[in-house]
């Protein structure tokens, strides 16, 4: 049974999440578990909690373990907390042939992490991530919801400062 | 061999609302379907078309829609694949952003068809910011009377609903995307029961790619038997190619089917030629999953002939000298490529990708990313390279789900094509140091 949890979503997230589910058959609300999840990753610090997910499992009516199973499955679910700005920098082939690599060194030496890490401030977090499919615009990286394509160290240097300078939240949705 | 049915209207300011769409003839296919046809008939122009699936396996979509079980009483699905996920391939992102009501033209027509009155459209997380684009489309075809109940006045219903994904190219196949839109881990299902007898939900389901359904609205405007005049032999109609890499113009192409390989490579109206204007070294030529095929295989089969962009003409000479037409996912390498660093890219992500149902996939891709990473280290021996060759084999055909096979392909093909390049790294790095493993960032080059 899932344990009833000391955090609650927004009246309105509350309402979109009711909505969401009628979009399938009855009996079939369990197809919202993943739209649930980014809209709880997002109203919770941009990471899935153990507190999160039992969250979602009890609005849901489901079981924890069917949504910590799913949750740790899909690359998108943060398990652990990043960065108000999460970068995820593309790194597969395409994105390489285009130098995608000068990109991340840029970035690492820019914000002083290594990649998987969180800058001491907690404002970033840099990725490198697989394949984003914007493959005819390399080298690419995607800030939240936003793809930032055909990059450049300067346009790397005006985006971040640009995030910096706005305390900008990356999210999906 | 410029011929447009999908991004005919591409150019047109507006062209993703709703009004301009309909200005410049959008869904009056639909409304001759619904109107003027029955399902079976349009079932018939799909199999007169010659259409195969875009996606990447290039199954007879007509027949596909005729495997779809038909029993009283039990719901019917369409889903629509827009998990575009592999490397090299961003056409559907294209087409769902720039002309987002062709698919939901052509999903309304295939759902007529089917007997399917609820439809969803599966999205790769990432793309958030194109279902928004879906969602808004959808919203004013509903406002418009082209979705809901009583579709203009024909008695037909069709809800369609968009669902995001989470970051996972395993639900690019088809039983992975179902269980992920019943909200679970992405597994691919063993298979039979196949989707069009027990799909999403245990009902009767047909998934077909973005292109695929956007291709039935021209397959309807101009009649199945048209559309197969265009294009060569049975690669009837037209593709659209994500071409990337070292090229002048990369971008989204709608080419006829029949082009010929060098005619869109080097010509102005699609890649114009290699950047820098330096030589070609190899192609990947349908997403990564693929064989790579080195310059002079990719240009002309092993008999001499003129490759064609077909599902043919890739594959002639199976995967000896041949390769695929795969999902479209051209990607070009120039002289200076390391192929091995590029298939260490390919090996990575598979590695990452591998759902960890099949044990050969689960560790073997894992196996081939670490041997390679071995080898660009120059840490590697020449046993490493045959024993990289043990695995691919030992993975291929022996997994749930092609996953496998698109892990081993790449493999198998770049030490078939490019094996004095893999033993030059452990025998003679001296050999291979104009190879580039950095690429710097020079766009002016």
């Amino acid at each position: 049974m899932a344990q009833t949890t000391d955090i609650s979503f927004k009246p309105e997230t509350f309402e979109l999440i009711q909505k969401i589910t009628k979009r399938y058959p009855d009996g079939k609300h369990k197809s919202a578990l993943i739209p649930v999840l980014h809209i709880a990753q997002a109203e919770f610090g941009g990471w899935l909690s153990p507190q999160t997910m039992d969250l979602v499992a009890e609005v849901l009516r489901l079981k924890p373990i069917e949504v910590y199973e799913v949750a740790s499955f899909y690359s998108m679910f943060n398990l652990q907390p990043v960065g108000k700005c999460l970068i995820e920098v593309c790194r597969t082939s395409s994105c390489w042939l285009c130098g995608a690599e000068d990109i991340i060194n840029h970035l690492e030496q820019k914000l002083n992490i290594k990649v998987g890490e969180t800058s001491s401030d907690g404002m970033f977090t840099l990725k490198a991530v697989e394949c984003l499919g914007s493959c005819g615009t390399a080298p690419m990286m995607q800030v939240g919801a936003d793809y930032h394509e055909n990059l450049s160290i300067e346009k790397v240097d005006k985006l971040v400062d640009g995030f910096r300078q706005e305390n900008k939240q990356s999210r999906y949705c | 061999m410029s011929r447009k049915l999908l991004l005919k209207n591409d150019h047109i300011p507006g062209i993703a609302a709703l009004k301009t769409y309909k200005e410049n003839g959008g869904y009056t296919a639909m409304e001759k379907a619904l109107k003027t046809m029955s399902p079976e008939a349009l079932l018939e122009e799909v199999k007169t078309s010659g259409l195969r699936g875009r996606g990447g396996a290039g199954f007879p979509t007509g027949m596909k829609w005729s495997f779809l079980a038909k029993p009283e009483g039990v719901p019917r699905y369409l889903v629509v694949n827009a998990d575009e996920s592999e490397p090299g391939t961003f056409k559907d992102r294209y087409l769902m952003e720039r002309i987002p009501h062709l698919l939901i033209e052509g999903m309304v027509i295939s759902s007529f068809s089917l007997g399917a009155n609820s439809a969803y459209i599966y999205v790769r997380g990432e793309y958030f910011y194109v279902s928004r684009i879906l969602e808004q489309a959808i919203e004013e075809a509903y406002a418009s009377g082209l979705l809901g109940k009583n579709i203009l006045g024909t008695g037909y219903d069709l809800d369609i609903y968009v669902q995001i994904g989470a970051g996972a190219y395993i639900c690019g196949e088809e039983t992975a995307l179902l269980e992920s839109l019943e909200g679970k881990r992405g597994n691919p299902r063993i298979k039979p029961p196949f989707p069009a007898i027990a799909g999403l939900y245990g009902c009767p389901t047909v998934v077909n790619n973005v292109e695929t359904i956007a291709a039935i609205v021209p397959i309807i405007e101009m009649g199945g038997a048209e559309y197969a005049k265009i294009g060569i032999g049975r690669s009837t109609g037209t593709k659209l190619i994500s071409a990337s890499g070292h090229i002048n113009k990369p971008g989204v192409y709608e080419i006829e089917m029949g082009l010929p390989v060098e005619e869109f490579i080097y010509s102005e109206e699609y890649c114009g030629g290699i950047k820098g204007g330096r030589k070609m070294k190899a192609v990947v030529a349908g997403g990564s999953s693929v064989p790579i095929l080195p310059t002079e295989l990719i240009l002309k089969t092993a008999a001499g002939e003129p490759r064609l962009m077909s599902y043919e003409s890739l594959g002639d000479g199976g995967f000896i000298t041949g390769t695929m037409l795969g999902s479209g996912g051209f990607i070009v390498m120039d002289e200076d490529t390391s192929i091995v660093k590029n298939l260490y890219t390919f090996s990575r992500f598979y590695h990452h990708e591998s759902c960890g149902q099949c044990s050969p996939c689960r560790e073997g891709t894992g196996w081939m990313e670490k041997i390679l990473h071995k080898i660009l280290e120059g840490k590697g021996t020449l046993k490493d390279i045959d024993l990289l060759w043990d695995i691919q084999s030992k993975i291929e055909g022996k997994t749930i789900c092609p996953l496998g096979e698109a892990a081993a392909w790449p493999v198998a093909a770049a030490i078939r094509h490019f094996r004095p390049e893999f033993e030059a790294y452990v025998t003679n790095p001296e050999s291979i140091k104009d190879v580039k493993h950095y690429y710097r960032l020079n766009p002016t080059v």
